[in-house]
């Protein structure tokens, strides 16, 4: 037992060297939210920064506005693109009493926390409605207002916005707007139901991908009733001493995204299926030099950080779960509440438990791994205490009698009986890791499940085998692995005695 | 060597030991016999600290074995048990020197304290490197004693040393085991079911029944002048049929 103890011990040691994160110092961490377009333009800024010659990486698809807003207070990533609207209604609400403010307050605002602010990079992602091109040419409609003349038009309205305080019932008495067909629908069966002419009028974001692919028309809102969304980079402030060069890049970007860039280069990726990169050094004319992985790259990178998560979280767990184990078996009551504490944490639903974990540690790799390393412990100290518990009291008595002491009977006779339980738990614990740790992703962790959350995001079903298959392949080998380990770790006297028996 | 006095001890409010008296003389061997559950090992795991009596008290060499000294006394006492009690997961000798290598004990010392067991328990050498499962029933009961003789100590417990043999390897053990007891010159407390068994090895038989001691004596005492209809009855039950000798 005391070989594969240190063996654990070290490795751990080693693995946890390894994942720290290279200085965060001289790395430029950039962010982007959980849609296409916030990753293409996250995907901009690292080919910005590239060009600029810092050496950068792209945490993509982190979360949502919340998420991303306290990581980059937090200092856990440096830059990520945002909306106007959303810092004054939403994120810096507390200050604003959720209404729309200009940039001047919205940039005072953020300096008391030590954000910056680019100026708007020129679109404006807001609400909009929407209607087919030809129907809008034919009705020579352009406008919202021009709406009125139509009282018999039927809308079909996603039910967030047919609910909201700032949705539909404001909006019609802002223009007085008379049409009464108005339902709430699916906003994916919406754009279908515009298109079979169902319904003439829908709610959509003005640079979703499907405006061109639908080939509609995004109304004009002449009264100005929509608040205004337009896309920025928020950074924090020392990049202007780290790296001044990428500021400035960042900053000569400003004005030059019109709407129908940012809907084509969305259309590109979600529609054409282009990977962000490739769109991103596409409209920056720069060379693709933003060197694109291919697949076995791409594939060793994944299977590096799964590797880390899943190993050092796993290392970890054996280092906790065994000592509770043993001390679960040696007091009773103390027994029950341990192996009752931690059966609870395994009910906690796994994608809650990475999520609770954002507070605590923030995002990326460390609350991933704290997050699988709870989710590890339950087998692990049950198959120790029951290891234990199962010696026969016949062993157990004579390891008495000769007089050993509890330590000594625990390390030469307890410990290597239980041996073959522990690694039964160990290995159970390692297949639900490997498993589990494929929604680390989800935090920025990276590993398998960063091909499955795009692969979900672009409908590709290429890109989620490209994580499902290698982690169900490396929860084969995990379990080989651990059943040759159980060859040369567990006691020959044991195996002989199981044979025997 | 032991004197037990007034020793009374319940499982689960069952009363398995009731008021036991008993004193065992160095250099003697005693005999526990009497029917299943009557509480013969519980009497021996009482002598050994491994049970705590709930009244009464156990001496041993003058000390009352208690908690505090249970530990440093069973270094002076070898315990042997049915199935031996081997540990499964190291070899004979690894077994018999356990507590030895624990302890510090010198390597030739050991080696040569492992060959004088060897030859007083008539153990083949090339079988001390064989693990618990490669060995026969008598070679592992062989082992448990070299085990329980390894530090040399004062007393000699064994619960049913030989119950889990057939009988001609018993037989042969028995011989063997009595011809140990009286080289070694130990004092020993021998727990069997089987009359024939304990008048072989005994200078003094004690028969139990029900957490209690019927009667003590030698077999003649128990066959000549039983105590009490029980003890006759117990002394009929394992006579063996006529015509099959003995």
């Amino acid at each position: 037992m005391k070989r594969p103890c240190l063996l654990v011990g070290a490795l751990a040691l080693l693995l946890i060297t390894a994942a720290t994160p290279a200085a965060a110092q001289d790395v430029l961490v950039i962010g982007s939210k959980k849609f296409t377009e916030s990753v293409v333009l996250g995907e901009i800024a690292l080919a910005l920064a590239t060009d600029a010659g810092a050496e950068a990486t792209h945490l993509r698809e982190l979360g949502g506005s919340r998420v991303l807003f306290n990581a980059l207070r937090d200092g856990e990533i440096h830059v990520y693109p945002d909306y106007t609207g959303t810092l004054a209604l939403e994120l810096l609400a507390q200050d604003t009493g959720g209404r729309t403010v200009d940039d001047v307050v919205l940039r005072g605002l953020l300096a008391t926390r030590g954000i910056r602010m680019t100026r708007p990079l020129g679109f404006n992602n807001t609400y909009a409605l929407g209607m087919r091109e030809t129907r809008a040419r034919e009705l020579n409609i352009s406008t919202v207002s021009d709406l009125v003349r139509y009282p018999g038009l039927n809308f079909g309205f996603s039910n967030e916005f047919m609910d909201r305080a700032d949705g539909w019932p404001a909006l019609r008495s802002h223009y007085g707007l008379p049409q009464t067909g108005v339902v709430g629908m699916d906003h994916d069966l919406a754009y279908r139901a515009l298109e079979s002419a169902g319904i003439d009028v829908m709610d959509l974001y003005t640079t979703d991908a499907e405006i061109t692919y639908y080939r509609l028309r995004a109304l004009q809102d002449d009264k100005n009733y929509f608040p205004e969304y337009h896309a920025v980079f928020l950074y924090r402030e020392e990049l202007d001493q780290q790296f001044p060069a990428f500021v400035h890049r960042l900053n000569t970007l400003t004005g030059t995204i019109t709407q129908d860039q940012m809907v084509l280069m969305n259309a590109r990726v979600k529609i054409d299926r282009v990977s962000e990169s490739i769109v991103a050094a596409d409209f920056l004319q720069l060379d693709s030099a933003v060197q694109q992985e291919n697949f076995s790259q791409r594939l060793r990178r994944t299977t590096l950080a799964h590797l880390t998560l899943t190993g050092i979280s796993l290392g970890l767990a054996i280092l906790i779960a065994i000592p509770l184990g043993v001390f679960a078996a040696r007091r009773p009551h103390f027994g029950h509440l341990v192996l009752g504490t931690v059966a609870i944490v395994q009910t906690i639903p796994a994608l809650a438990m990475f999520v609770f974990m954002i507070p605590l540690l923030g995002i990326g790799a460390p609350p991933a791994i704290a997050a699988l390393l709870l989710y590890s412990l339950l087998p692990i100290v049950r198959n120790t205490y029951a290891g234990l518990h199962d010696i026969p009291v016949e062993l157990q008595e004579s390891a008495e009698a000769l007089g050993l002491p509890p330590s000594a009977k625990l390390r030469l006779v307890e410990l290597p009986l239980a041996t073959r339980s522990i690694l039964a738990g160990i290995k159970t614990s390692a297949v639900i890791n490997v498993g589990t740790a494929t929604l680390g992703a989800l935090i920025g962790a990276g590993g398998y499940g960063q091909p499955i959350l795009t692969g979900i995001r672009l409908d590709d079903m290429g890109l989620i085998l490209e994580g499902a298959v290698p982690a169900a392949i490396l929860a084969l080998l995990v379990q080989g692995a651990f059943s040759l380990l159980e060859r040369w770790v567990l006691p020959r006297g044991l195996r002989l005695a199981q044979a025997g028996a | 060597m032991f004197v037990l006095e007034q020793v009374s001890m319940s499982f689960q409010d069952q009363a398995c030991i009731r008021g036991v008296d008993l004193s065992i003389p160095a250099g003697t061997t005693t005999v526990l016999i009497g029917p299943s559950g009557c509480g013969k090992s519980t009497l021996l795991k009482l002598m050994l600290g491994l049970l705590y009596p709930d009244a009464g008290s156990v001496r041993f060499a003058d000390q009352t074995v208690q908690p505090d000294n249970a530990r440093a006394l069973r270094q002076r006492m070898g315990y042997v048990i049915q199935e031996g009690g081997l540990f499964p997961h190291l070899t004979a000798r690894e077994n018999i020197t356990l507590m030895a290598r624990f302890l510090g004990w010198p390597g030739d010392v050991q080696v040569a304290r492992v060959h004088g067991l060897r030859t007083l328990t008539d153990f083949p050498a090339n079988a001390l490197d064989r693990y618990p499962a490669e060995l026969s029933g008598g070679q592992r009961q062989r082992v448990s004693l070299m085990r329980a003789l390894m530090l040399n100590p004062d007393v000699l417990l064994l619960d049913e040393p030989l119950g889990a043999l057939d009988p001609m390897i018993r037989r042969d053990l028995q011989n063997e085991l009595k011809d140990v007891f009286e080289q070694l010159n130990k004092t020993v407390v021998l727990v069997t079911h089987d009359l024939g068994e304990a008048a072989w090895f005994a200078d003094s038989i004690v028969l139990m029944r029900d957490g209690e001691i019927a009667q003590r004596g030698s077999l003649e005492d128990l066959v000549t002048s039983p105590a009490s209809r029980f003890v006759e009855q117990f002394v009929n039950a394992q006579r063996q049929p006529e015509g099959f000798g003995a």
